[in-house]
């Protein structure tokens, strides 16, 4: 019977179970790949983006480019024939427009809108909160108390009133989506920034006197980024909405920047006689895009989400 | 009990207060009301009167006391458009606004809840990646659209229900409801859907995340040892446990049901508060928009109480600190 | 110690965790008995499988895991297999379980008379509220809860930690069943609770003859209180006798490391305390071979073959291919000179 020497001092064992070296942003990715759904839409909102962007170089007809459409052409079905040899896809609608071309107009206002909103609410918002969180006491108070009594509020309503005083144009719509929006984007990072406060390297960063600035947007904003983006993509999708539906009851965008919402709304009067498509197209553009971010949004969180890793 | 009712009672009415500063010096910058009700050709001194008649001389601060006054007396003006009392004519409309809302709300629990204790219990099966799905797009489809789609197909399609307004009524204590009503039930049925939507999804979402959390604790396993039935361990304890976030949210939901209703209302041309909001905000009736904010701050502000009030009767933990405090 | 029949004889029972990670063999070949009025202390650090035998036993283990073997007979009756209504009649009644943390163990928004009284009911629905209401009241007073009927109608959070569990136990014997197991039920608690507590279920299970099986990483609980001892390790039994014996004799080498790492004794102030060296194997990962090979001090290439379970001693059960045998305790290693 053999008999070794005692080592007292713990060995170093460490299970050879990290054999794969991952950096964070692949995990990432192929957790996120890991849901067809998720990708798909990754696909969609990607070539929405695209159409977006170059509209006016595909669309087969500017639709506000008066020269370009006639009334004759009005309310025709789609798969319908324009003079010119080309087919109305998705039919016109009442002013004798290219439905095809203005849902891609249209996707570009309804995106951009909501895209522009989005980042400003975000940064508005993503600066107070953390604020909130870092000096803590009455102004934590003070700002919370702010943002729960806004958010206690529906959003229309709010954002009704607010274009019931500003009155109409793209930056009184994008104001008010971004009053609208901000106080989400506020409480979400106060509640991970309050996490991250409580944490120790940020005692120490803050032993070490470095400046408020550097302690909050260096250390505490990159951990409290996941959900941020997680809030931001879903939010992006509720402005997009809510400006179809600010759109749609008039007191939206104004007729020269026509967003979906406005084109459904210009449909509505032709549906009761059988006339769909003016409503029914462009509504399902909006449709495919806000599920597309949503769909996106919600892969994000289940993928970013800490409590369900694995 | 009494010392948390009280508290909250002193907040609801602090914000009331300042809610309806705000909204008075809000909707005071909105456009200039003499020139609606004067015409063109009217000389300064027609104008000069009508703004004396309408007090809009006095210094905003001696206009506002004026206004709480008023509105402790029941009076917050008279529409410029209908040249009636404004509180009037939206009372006269809120019975129709109130019985979508709380159809709608109805509706959400009793296919939300379902829906989603299965779909948490059994995360797995199809049926609940169907409903999941489904409560994506539930939340994600402009509700406007949607009216507008359901309109076309079961009015105009398939002609099985009416399109628009409102049924017949049956009074009640005063107060003309119409789900009382088999015309009336046909005629609420659409729009009390399509305004259902979202909120169907979020307590579908709500329901399954907190069957998903509940499920997984101990005192659920514990249970199990016990050898309680799956239904007792799923009806008592789960329930119980899970009821409490869904209540809260849904209670302040119906804050919001009340507010979209307005999209809602404009698409099926259902004769309530919310269409008219949207016309009263486009035709500049100042005292319409006021009374009608007020309303909803109100109705909001007792809306939150009552939610409180049931969560600390739901949650024995939140009782018993409220009181110590 | 066993006069009859025992109340439960496991033998080579498996549980195996299919997860997204891999195959964790927890429990992987686990056998012994508990007779009628034994208490059985179930000992190993954290992540040997003790916890996931004890819910085996009594039918809760969740997917990912899966019983893939063995037998579990309760009075001759197998529960491996049988269908879950059954199963489901034997729980809370015939066999209790008490689970580790007493925090979360109660429902928070139900008082704690209906939690108790629903015990009753689920399994005998003659008995009426009254009825139910006094036994419970009784069980409470029987572990030491004063004010049993105020306690009663209150809530779980407005008891102390100790209390909870206490009342968890008095759950557990509600329907005097023949079998407690006790998932680590003082682990939670501070060691004065802990002593008392340990007392009290000593006491109840010597009145009304209840067999237990006490899973516990610390031994010196077990040394008070149980009549025989199991030490697990990676997923499998590496020793079984009874309580005495193993204690003043421990013959395989991670007992014998168990106790030689306990202060006092052997382990004399001033000097080092003695450690098992390494870290325990996740059940992921097991080696090939004997689990406790690579921090064995005796361990050597005929370790390399996974040991069976063998008798070197009377009324032993050991796993292993270089016990000790026979030394005194000066020559054992692990102490310091």
């Amino acid at each position: 019977m053999s008999e070794k020497v005692i080592d007292t001092a713990p060995a170093e064992e460490v299970p050879a179970e990290l054999a794969k070296v991952q950096t964070p942003f692949r995990r990432f990715a192929s957790d996120f790949f890991e849901s067809k759904i998720a990708t798909v839409a990754l696909v969609v909102l990607i070539g929405i983006v695209f159409i977006a962007i170059f509209a006016p170089w595909i669309s087969p007809q500017n639709p506000y480019d008066l020269a370009s459409v006639s009334v004759l052409d009005s309310k025709q079905p789609p798969g319908s024939q324009h003079f010119d040899g080309w087919t109305f896809h998705l039919g016109t609608d009442g002013a004798g427009r290219d439905l095809l071309s203005a849902i891609f107009y249209g996707l570009r206002i309804s995106l951009g809108v909501g895209v522009i909103s989005g980042i400003i609410a975000l940064v508005i918002g993503a600066t107070i909160g953390m604020a909130a969180a870092y000096f803590g006491g009455r102004i934590d108070t003070l700002i919370m108390r702010i943002v729960d009594i806004q958010l206690s509020f529906p959003a229309i309503l709010v954002a009704l009133i607010l274009l019931a005083m500003l009155g109409k144009g793209v930056d009184k719509i994008i104001i008010a989506l971004v009053i609208v929006q901000w106080a989400y984007f506020a409480r979400t990072v106060r509640a991970s920034a309050l996490v991250e406060r409580n944490k120790e390297y940020i005692e120490a960063a803050t032993c070490l006197a470095l400046g408020h600035n550097r302690i909050v947007f260096r250390h505490m904003l990159p951990n409290c980024m996941p959900p941020l983006i997680v809030v931001g993509t879903l939010q992006t999708a509720a402005a997009i909405s809510l400006e179809a539906t600010l759109s749609f009851l008039g007191v939206g965008l104004p007729v020269s920047e026509p967003s979906l919402g406005l084109l459904i709304s210009n449909g509505f009067d032709y549906m009761l006689s059988g006339l769909f498509w003016i409503s029914f197209f462009p509504g399902i553009a909006l449709l495919i895009m806000i599920v597309a971010i949503n769909l996106v949004g919600d892969q994000l969180r289940d993928v970013l989400n800490p409590r369900l890793q694995r | 009990m009494t010392v948390f009712i009280i508290r909250r009672l002193m907040q609801s009415a602090l914000v009331v207060l300042v809610m309806s500063f705000l909204v008075f010096t809000g909707v005071n910058i909105v456009g200039d009301p003499v020139e609606m009700m004067v015409s063109d050709e009217a000389d300064q001194e027609e104008r000069d009167r009508v703004i004396k008649s309408m007090g809009l001389d006095k210094p905003w601060y001696t206009q506002y006391g004026l206004f709480v006054v008023n509105a402790f007396k029941g009076d917050l003006g008279n529409s410029f458009v209908y040249g009636e009392p404004a509180l009037q004519i939206i009372v006269e409309r809120m019975p129709a606004t109130f019985e979508l809302a709380l159809v709608s709300l109805f509706m959400s629990i009793i296919i939300g809840i379902p829906l989603g204790v299965w779909a948490g219990l059994f995360p797995e099966k199809l049926s609940s990646k169907i409903v999941m799905s489904g409560s994506i797009l539930g939340f994600s489809l402009p509700s406007f659209w949607v009216g507008l789609m359901m309109i076309m197909v079961f009015a105009v399609m398939l002609g099985w229900l009416p399109s628009t307004g409102r049924g017949d009524t049956v009074e009640i204590l005063g107060i003309n409801l119409s789900f009382l009503t088999a015309d009336g039930l046909s005629h609420i049925f659409l729009p009390a859907v399509n305004l259902a939507l979202f909120n169907t999804s979020l307590v579908i979402r709500l329901t399954r995340a907190g069957v998903r959390e509940a499920v997984h604790q101990d005192y659920i396993k514990f249970a199990r040892a016990k050898g309680l039935s799956n239904t007792r361990v799923i009806m008592v304890h789960l329930m119980k446990n899970i009821m409490i976030p869904v209540i809260t949210v849904l209670g302040l939901e119906f804050g919001g049901l009340i507010a979209f209703s307005v999209v809602t209302e404009t698409v099926f041309a259902w004769p309530g508060m919310g269409k008219l909001i949207i016309d009263a905000i486009q035709s500049l009736d100042r005292p319409i928009v006021v009374a009608y904010l007020m309303i909803i701050v109100l109705v909001f502000v007792v809306i939150n109480l009552v939610v409180d009030i049931l969560y600390s009767i739901l949650d024995p933990r939140v009782r018993i600190q409220d009181v110590k405090s | 110690m066993t006069d009859s029949a025992p109340t439960l004889e496991v033998r080579d029972l498996k549980t195996h965790f299919f997860t997204k990670a891999g195959l964790a063999k927890a429990v992987d070949g686990v056998s012994f008995t508990v007779g009628k009025g034994e208490v059985m202390g179930l000992v190993g650090e954290s992540g040997s499988g003790k916890s996931v035998t004890g819910f085996s036993i009594i039918g809760l283990v969740d997917p990912p895991g899966e019983v893939v073997g063995g037998e579990v007979l309760y009075n001759g009756k197998n529960l491996v297999g049988l269908p879950e209504e059954e199963m489901r009649q034997l729980r809370g009644n015939r066999v209790a379980m008490i689970f580790q943390d007493p925090m979360m163990t109660l429902n928070p928004v139900l008082r704690v008379d209906t939690q108790m009284m629903e015990t009753i009911k689920a399994h005998d629905s003659s008995v009426n509220d009254a009825e139910a209401f006094q036994r419970c009241r009784d069980a409470l007073g029987q572990v030491g809860i004063p004010a049993p009927e105020e306690r009663l109608k209150s809530y779980p959070h407005q008891f102390s930690g100790g209390m909870r569990q206490r009342v968890a136990i008095a759950i557990a014997l509600l329907n005097k069943p023949d079998l407690i197991i006790a998932d680590e039920p003082t682990t939670a608690l501070d060691v004065t609770i802990q002593g008392q507590i340990l007392y009290e279920a000593q006491k109840l299970c010597r009145e009304t003859g209840t067999s237990m099986i006490w899973i516990t990483h610390d031994l010196a609980v077990v040394a008070g209180l149980a009549d025989k001892i199991c030490v697990m390790y990676g997923g499998r039994v590496v020793e079984q006798g009874s309580i005495d014996d193993v204690l003043d004799n421990p013959v395989h080498p991670y007992t014998h490391g168990l106790l030689g790492s306990v202060p006092g004794g052997n382990n004399k102030r001033g000097n080092r305390l003695y450690q098992i060296p390494g870290m325990a194997p996740s059940l992921l990962n097991l080696p090939q071979g004997c689990a406790f090979q690579a921090r064995c001090p005796r361990g050597d290439a005929a370790c390399n073959i996974e040991p069976e379970i063998t008798n070197p001693v009377e009324n032993r059960d050991v796993r292993c291919f270089h016990p000790h045998l026979g030394e005194s305790e000066d020559e054992s290693e692990g102490a310091n000179a």
